[in-house]
Formats: structure tokens, sequence, C-alpha cells
């Protein structure tokens, strides 16, 4: 599948900003961050700034960008529309969250509340972002078991990547937020390297003989109905050598994973600014690890119809 | 709705014979001739005489070798929207621009809700749907809903551009629904195959296998020629001289 810059962005960068608003709204619930306005505006506003952000960036990738509004009507079938229905939802508790928190620096019961409704509505909109992808049946990386937990446990591991580093800015150790963000890389690395194996292992049972009905022996593509690239083949064609994969997979290792669990497990071990600095520095190697991440998901996604053109 | 109708009144759809196919590309051309002027007009060319040519198609033809035990064969494919049962391009749009009718069974877009996410064409296994990056729309066969209805057109050619053209008869249009229809006969006589039944679209237009070769040769009853007598008379004389 090609790699649009547009929804690789929108996936992140939503699925970060909803991981930060539920930890938010779990954690205050639960009384773990300080009732500091700043606080308060600082995280929410990253965490609402990344999901208008990634939401805006999706509808410019559009053919029709002034008809967006008419997605929000096949909610009955369509895990897209789903999408965008549980997005605009969310923003109404996320709002009053705000509120009581940045404007009125309080937490009372209704506050409290309208954090969790926040927290919920975020982990439904990933669910539905995840079922975009996962309900795709000629997509065989995606099509798996592999794929909706992947986009929690992403949203998860980045958004309390992103606490972790605000609690420490604050000067205020963020233990738990840390705990949480160590156990979620480990849990997201552990889950990356199946999905790859589990991806590099099986076989699809849509071969050329299916796709043309033709039983028994090859199928050999001999001629193309186009000389050029045609859309199909542009949207759907995209192939990346194996030698790139293996170096892109390496970078991810290391970015997504590697460097944000030594940074963060550093963090724990010590305080003061140093700790500031590694919880920085985890950040700064997870946006541009999971990019490359969410860039091979889609680079790697086999589509069914490059088997007519024998790729 | 996107949601998709549970039956329908008929099943209109195509089979398509892989016997006879000989790949001369007529119904892609049909196709776009009257199509770029049709319901989901225009086809939009990009770039048509220059490097990078691109534009939308409904109908591609592909050529295969297929090799099997009783040897290879080349194998002509022509490859458009099948009007699925199961249609996930259409439960996946998000604004109700994809919609299977249920009067036939036939599987559109409305180009006016169309906001060109382009979904429908990653949810179709087939890639049957083409994105006009020109309107922002995207684009898909229709059956020729504006010939097979049309009253204006003698009733003979109300049929699809695509099987209208055909020179070797490999495309027949009909009620798939009908068990009796003529389409359906064919697809039962010739052991007619859904592509990719795997995935469970359940596809309308259905593929007619090339058959099976033949072993016996060609006979022929003329008698073999008989050798020259190079016996007496005139024409033996010729023979012994022009022997010699």
């Amino acid at each position: 599948m090609h790699p649009a810059f547009s929804v690789i962005f929108f996936t992140t960068a939503t699925g970060a900003g909803y991981g930060l608003l539920a930890l938010l709204g779990v954690f205050a619930a639960f009384g773990l961050v300080p009732p500091d306005r700043w606080f308060g505006f600082v995280s929410l506003g990253l965490s609402l700034g990344l999901i208008t952000a990634g939401l805006l960036s999706s509808t410019l990738h559009l053919g029709r960008p002034e008809r967006a509004w008419r997605a929000f009507s096949q909610w009955r079938s369509s895990w897209l529309s789903r999408e965008g229905v549980a997005s605009v939802a969310t923003y109404i508790p996320a709002v009053v969250f705000a509120f009581g928190w940045v404007l009125l620096g309080q937490f009372n019961g209704g506050i409290l509340a309208a954090g969790l409704l926040a927290a919920v509505g975020a982990v439904i909109t990933v669910v539905c972002t995840g079922m975009i992808y996962a309900s795709l049946k000629p997509i065989g990386q995606w099509a798996s078991a592999f794929t909706l937990p992947a986009y929690l446990i992403y949203a998860l591991m980045t958004g309390s990547v992103l606490l972790a580093a605000i609690f420490r800015l604050w000067g205020i150790s963020g233990r738990p937020i840390e705990i949480v963000a160590l156990a979620a890389i480990v849990l997201g690395w552990a889950w990356k390297i199946a999905t790859w194996r589990s991806n590099d292992t099986s076989v699809s049972t849509t071969t050329a003989n299916s796709a043309t009905g033709l039983a028994g022996g090859t199928v050999r593509s001999m001629e193309w109905p186009h000389t050029e690239e045609n859309y199909v083949l542009k949207e759907m064609g995209y192939r990346i050598g194996r030698k790139h994969a293996t170096k892109v997979r390496l970078f991810v290792h290391v970015f997504a994973f590697a460097i944000p669990f030594a940074a963060t497990a550093l963090a724990v071990a010590i305080d003061g600014p140093i700790a500031t600095f590694a919880a920085l520095i985890a950040v700064a190697s997870q946006v541009p690890g999971m990019l490359a991440e969410r860039w091979l998901f889609f680079a790697e996604a086999k589509h069914t119809v490059t088997l007519y053109y024998g790729r | 709705m996107t949601s998709l109708p549970t039956s329908t009144e008929k099943k209109l759809g195509l089979v398509i014979d892989l016997d006879t196919c000989v790949g001369c590309q007529a119904c892609v051309t049909n196709c776009k001739e009257w199509n770029t002027g049709g319901q989901m007009a225009p086809l939009t060319d990009i770039n048509p005489y220059g490097d990078g040519a691109d534009g939308v198609w409904f109908n591609r033809v592909h050529t295969y070798e297929h090799a099997c035990e009783s040897g290879s064969r080349t194998v002509h494919f022509p490859r458009s929207c099948l009007h699925c049962e199961q249609p996930a391009c259409v439960t996946v749009c998000p604004t109700g621009a994809s919609y299977k009718r249920t009067s036939d069974g036939i599987v559109l877009v409305d180009e006016d809700k169309c906001i060109g996410c382009k979904l429908c064409s990653w949810a179709c296994p087939y890639g049957a749907r083409e994105f006009d990056t020109d309107v922002g729309v995207m684009k898909k066969c229709t059956l020729c809903i504006d010939r097979i209805y049309n009253d204006n057109l003698p009733e003979a050619d109300r049929v699809p551009a695509c099987v209208a053209a055909c020179p070797t008869g490999a495309r027949h249009f009909g009620d798939l629904g009908d068990s009796n229809s003529a389409v359906s006969q064919l697809v039962r006589e010739r052991g007619g195959v859904d592509l990719m039944p795997e995935l469970g679209y359940a596809p309308t237009n259905k593929y007619l296998p090339p058959r099976t070769r033949s072993d016996r040769t060609v006979e022929i009853d003329a008698p073999a020629l008989e050798s020259v007598s190079v016996e007496g008379g005139f024409l033996g004389w010729v023979d012994r001289v022009l022997s010699r």
C-alpha cells in the first residue's frame, strides 16, 4: 500500500493524542496529576492539538474535503464513519474536562467524570481507527488479529511517554506514569516483533490462481493492460525492497523502542535534570521511530490486486 | 445507506468466457468511449499523449500464461467490477456515496456525495475502482445502467458497452439471480467460477474457465496422393528420361 504521509501522520498523531487524553482522564480520576492549571493547559493542549492536527491532516488528503461532513452519516456500516463520529463526540467531554481543569482550576466530581468519559471516547476512537485497517480483507497484513491491539498499544505507549516527559518538565517525579510507559514500550516492542514474525511466515490463501479463476499449475502475468502505472498500482501496488525493509525495521527497533525504553528506565532510576533530559530524549526518539513504524505498516502491506499484475 | 440490501430483485452481471476471449481490447475501448459520456462521465485522462499517461478505465484486460500438467496456454483476462453480493467497498463508505441497488444488485457511486477518501478502492480485492484525480471522486463500472435501461436504444443494444463490442461473444450479460436465464445456464454448463471466493465477497460476475484441451487429431477424409506410375506410355518414357 502507498505510504501517504497524511495518513501516517494522522494515525500516529491522533494515536499519541488519544493515548495522552485517556491517561490524563484516568490519572486525574485517581488523583495522580497535579491540579496545576498550567499542567492541565500544556498536557491537554498537547493532546487536543495532536488530535486536531491529525484529524485535519486526514481531511486534507480527501479528493473533496468540503464534503467531509458527510462522513458522519454511515456509522451503521463504516468504521471510518464511526471513527469520525467517535472523534467529534470525544471532544465534548474533553473540552468540559479542559474547561474545569484549566479555567476553573479544580477537579470536582463532574469534571473528573468528564475526564473519564473523554478517556472512554479516546479508546473507542482508537478502536475505530484500528478497525478501519483490520476490516480490510484484501490486505492480509492488516486483516490480522495483530492490527487492532497494535493501535491501542501504540496509543498507550506514545501517550504515556509524552505524559512522563510533561511530569518531568514540571519537576515532578512521575514514577507511576513512567512505570506505565516502560510496560507499554516492552509490550509494544514484543507485539511488533510478533507481528513481523507472523507477517513474514504466513502464506496467503489468495493466489494468482484464485484471483483469475484458473485452477492448478502456475499463472504468470505476460502482459499488463497498460504500459504506465495507473491509479490501482500507484495506490495499492507499492513495493519496498526486502533490503530496505530490514533497515527500516532496525530503525524502528532502535528509535521506537530501544532508546525510549533505556531513557525511561534511566528516568525511573534517577531524579533531577538528567531524568528530565532522559524523558525528553524518549519523546524525541519515539517520534521518528513511530513514523517509521507506521510507514512500514503501509509499505509492507500487500493488496490482493497486485496478484493481477504478477507482483 | 451503505448497509447492504438483504436481497436484490435481480442480480444483473456479466459472464466472461476465458476460452474465447482473444484479448483484442475492443470491450476496453468501447467501455471507455461510452462511459466517458455516460453516468460517471468523464473518464478523465491525465497526460494521455506523453510520459506517465494515466486515466480512469472501468475495464482492463490482462494476459497470462497458465502452465499446468496438460501444457501451457495463453489466457486473456478482462477485469472489471464484479457487482459483488457482499461488496465491502459499499459498507466501508463513510458518506453513503457507494450503494448497492435493491432492484438489480448493481453497485454504484453517487459522485455528488463522494468525498474521495479512497477507502472503497482499498476494500475492493479486484482493483475495480479507479480514483479520478481531476474531479476528486471515485469512479467505477455502472454495468452501463444508461444503456441497459435506455428506451432510446434498439432493444438489441440494451447491453453493457463491453458486451456489445465483443467480437468473439466472450461476454454475456443477464440476470444471474434467475436460475433459468441464459447466463445462469451457461455458468452451469461450463462450470463458471467466482474470483477469490475465499474472501467472501460473493461476486455476481462469473468467469468461464478455458475448455480442456482435446487430444483428438485432425481427421482428413481425402485419400493420400498416389505415387507416379513409372511404367509404359508417353509419361513413362518422360519419367525415365527425366530420372536419368
